[in-house]
């Protein structure tokens, strides 16, 4: 029997903007994962210890600010420092085009623009996180 | 004439047999259902005299002046403001020289949420998306060869508020101005950030005494201001409906009103200076109806229930943004039209004010173009269109009264149930906004996720597109603002920066009004960060409560 998908939803940073976090996060719980949520103005630490503790198998980034460069590499960085590189990194918001190959060499998964639908996120991260873990064994 | 209900059951019935109705939701993004045709029957009990009045005059449906905008177009205020206070400054007299007539300031996360650009929470966002305000000094640059009482300047603040008030009357002070003929708003509405923006600092009962200090305050020494701008636009954006912005808005607008009657405030003091922010989203008429409707609501409250004698003190006057959320990062040239027609809904409205966002909105920051763009489609609706040429020209439309009307129904029936609850603020505690909203934004997701909403270029005539340019923030700005910070904190007067922030501490402890301090802190060059600081002592920090 295959475990539940474990996803955290993180606001990083100052922005408050969180519609699509919840939306995101309603949706994934609908469709069978367990969804843990950590509210705002969260630092990248309290996102990757949370990540850790409750042993996700991916971390979804929300950044609207203009500062997401800054926040996935910490978090990249974080979750590789705890050895826990397995993690899936994707994420959604106000994210540049030309920012996206960076964080694709980062090792950040897909980064979900304005406009995509909660399928298509749902579709990505069980096919994403089937992958991975088929990866390790 | 044949009653309504015969001619759908007869003529309406035979035309849709041959041609059925489209499949598709026939209702307002408020979920309002919409008829297919609307009558004198529909505006049975209508009492114009009543319900309508002439505009200028109480209850306001048709708008706050008599001659609207055949006496003066609404202000044409873009917001704006990015990286540092000399950039922020340039792109303000680029778009006053493109023929904006008021200034709107759009500040940076770390300045928003009263952190100084060099404090370690502020990294990786300073400049990013808005101008950094640390001090006065910042203030002076950014407001640089600008006459504070030639225009009048917007502020998007809300926790700092009366810190970043401060610096903008301490900046016109030093530079010869009179207070009493300095004009401009700070948004202030910190209810509206519990339920929807969610930039708030410290809980809500210390928050709503900071925010009635400005009240108490701005009337004797800065009349020309509003020291509030009630919004329902980030409530909106936050994915309510418009009954919902609608009724969320004047319930926050109600409260304060409350609380300053509470402080023993006289009510045609404070309330002819309460401004309000709304909110232009996509549907036409809606949109249309609920700023009628605004003022209709707001002038019964003011005058029948809280007993205002000064008309001043019954009129709604209101800012309007389109509506961000709505614009795509697909096509996003299509964005154009749909502002061009939010706007358009905005002015027969009757708003007071006007914002247009650019086209780029769902990429980032506006580059100079698209702000440019977005101007011009102001100025072709105030010129081009001929709508400005007789005031509130819908009047009279069956539809629009009838949905004005049915607005109105329904926000009273929100505001009964808030009372229910003990008021906005025990609303917010109880979660009930949180739970309204995400329960709309999760409606409209599905809607469009499912295909029963149409986003074109979204979810329907998909296409490739040309990138765009866009605007970016020069990543030095936080090095020039740590710079610009250590050269504040040596250069100042210790002793007064010291004295001022004791002042500060002492009157938030005391429950005296704080503004006579943060005047002070603000001449003394004590930055933001130092006085959040002081008051995040007094009186503590908020975690919302996290619902899903």
């Amino acid at each position: 029997m295959d475990r539940k998908i474990r996803v955290l939803v993180a606001k990083p940073g100052l922005d408050g903007h969180d519609r699509g976090a919840k939306v995101i996060a309603r949706a994934l719980r609908d469709a069978g994962m367990e969804v843990v949520y950590t509210g705002l103005r969260q630092t990248a630490e309290m996102i990757v210890s949370a990540a850790v503790q409750e042993d996700v198998d991916a971390v979804g980034l929300s950044v609207l600010s203009g500062a997401h460069m800054h926040y996935f590499r910490q978090v990249v960085a974080g979750l590789r420092e705890k050895g826990a590189d397995d993690v899936l990194v994707f994420g959604g918001g106000i994210v540049p085009d030309q920012d996206l190959p960076e964080l694709e060499s980062l090792g950040v998964g897909r980064v979900f623009g304005p406009g995509a639908s909660t399928d298509e996120v749902v579709a990505y991260l069980r096919e994403a996180v089937a992958h991975r873990s088929a990866q390790r064994s | 004439m044949k009653p309504k209900s015969r001619w759908l059951e007869e003529e309406y019935a035979e035309a849709t047999r041959s041609l059925p109705e489209r499949d598709v939701p026939f209702e307002t993004l408020s979920g309002i259902p919409v008829e297919p045709l609307y009558t004198q029957e529909d505006l049975e009990g209508f009492d114009p005299e009543r319900d309508l009045g002439y505009p200028g005059s109480f209850p306001y449906t048709r708008g706050v002046r008599a001659s609207m905008y055949r006496g003066r177009l609404w202000t044409m205020r873009m917001f704006a403001g990015f990286g540092t206070a000399e950039q922020t400054n340039e792109r303000f007299k680029k778009l006053l020289a493109a023929g904006q007539t008021g200034l709107s300031t759009a500040f940076d996360l770390p300045t928003l949420m009263g952190y100084d650009s060099d404090h370690p929470m502020a990294l990786g966002e300073v400049g990013k998306c808005g101008v950094a305000v640390s001090s006065l000094a910042d203030m002076e640059v950014l407001f640089d060869g600008i006459d504070p009482e030639q225009v009048t300047t917007s502020m998007t603040i809300n926790s700092p508020a009366n810190a970043v008030w401060a610096m903008y009357l301490a900046m016109a002070e030093r530079r010869g101005a009179d207070l009493r003929k300095v004009g401009g708003t700070i948004q202030n509405d910190i209810l509206k950030e519990f339920i929807a923006q969610k930039e708030y600092i410290f809980p809500p009962r210390p928050s709503v005494d900071l925010v009635i200090d400005t009240f108490e305050w701005g009337p004797k020494h800065a009349p020309r201001f509003n020291f509030v701008s009630v919004s329902g636009y980030h409530i909106r954006e936050a994915g309510s409906t418009a009954v919902q912005e609608l009724a969320f808005t004047l319930a926050d607008g109600i409260h304060y009103v409350r609380k300053a009657l509470e402080r023993g405030l006289d009510v045609d003091e404070f309330a002819p200076r309460v401004s309000f922010f709304f909110n232009v989203h996509n549907d036409f008429f809606e949109e249309i109806a609920k700023f009628r409707a605004a003022r209709r609501i707001w002038a019964r409250q003011m005058r029948d229930v809280f007993g205002a004698k000064d008309p001043r003190s019954w009129m709604l006057r209101t800012h309007a943004q389109t509506a961000g959320v709505s614009l795509t990062a697909q096509q996003p040239l299509v964005n154009v039209a749909r502002v061009a027609i939010q706007a358009l809904a905005g002015v027969l409205g009757g708003t007071n004010s006007l914002h247009t966002d650019s086209f780029d909105e769902a990429l980032a920051l506006p580059t100079e173009e698209a702000a440019t763009l977005a101007l011009r489609t102001q100025q072709v609706i105030a010129h081009e269109t001929g709508v400005t040429n007789t005031v509130d020209p819908l009047a009279g439309s069956y539809y629009v009264e009838s949905l004005t009307n049915e607005m109105e129904r329904r926000a009273l029936e929100y505001f009964r149930r808030i009372d229910e609850l003990g008021g906005v603020e025990a609303a917010i505690e109880e979660g009930f906004f949180a739970r309204e909203i995400g329960d709309a934004s999760w409606r409209y997701q599905r809607e469009v996720d499912d295909k029963r909403r149409i986003v074109v270029g979204v979810n329907d005539y998909v296409q490739d597109h040309p990138e765009v340019p866009i605007q970016l923030v020069d990543p030095s700005v936080a090095e020039v603002q740590k710079e610009r910070l250590a050269r504040v904190r040596r250069e100042r007067d210790q002793a007064k920066a010291r004295a001022a922030l004791a002042e500060l501490e002492a009157a938030a402890r005391e429950g005296r009004n704080t503004m006579p301090a943060f005047m002070a802190c603000a001449h003394a060059y004590c930055t933001l960060g130092e006085q959040m600081d002081v008051l995040r002592q007094v009186f503590g920090v908020y975690q919302e409560p996290v619902l899903i």
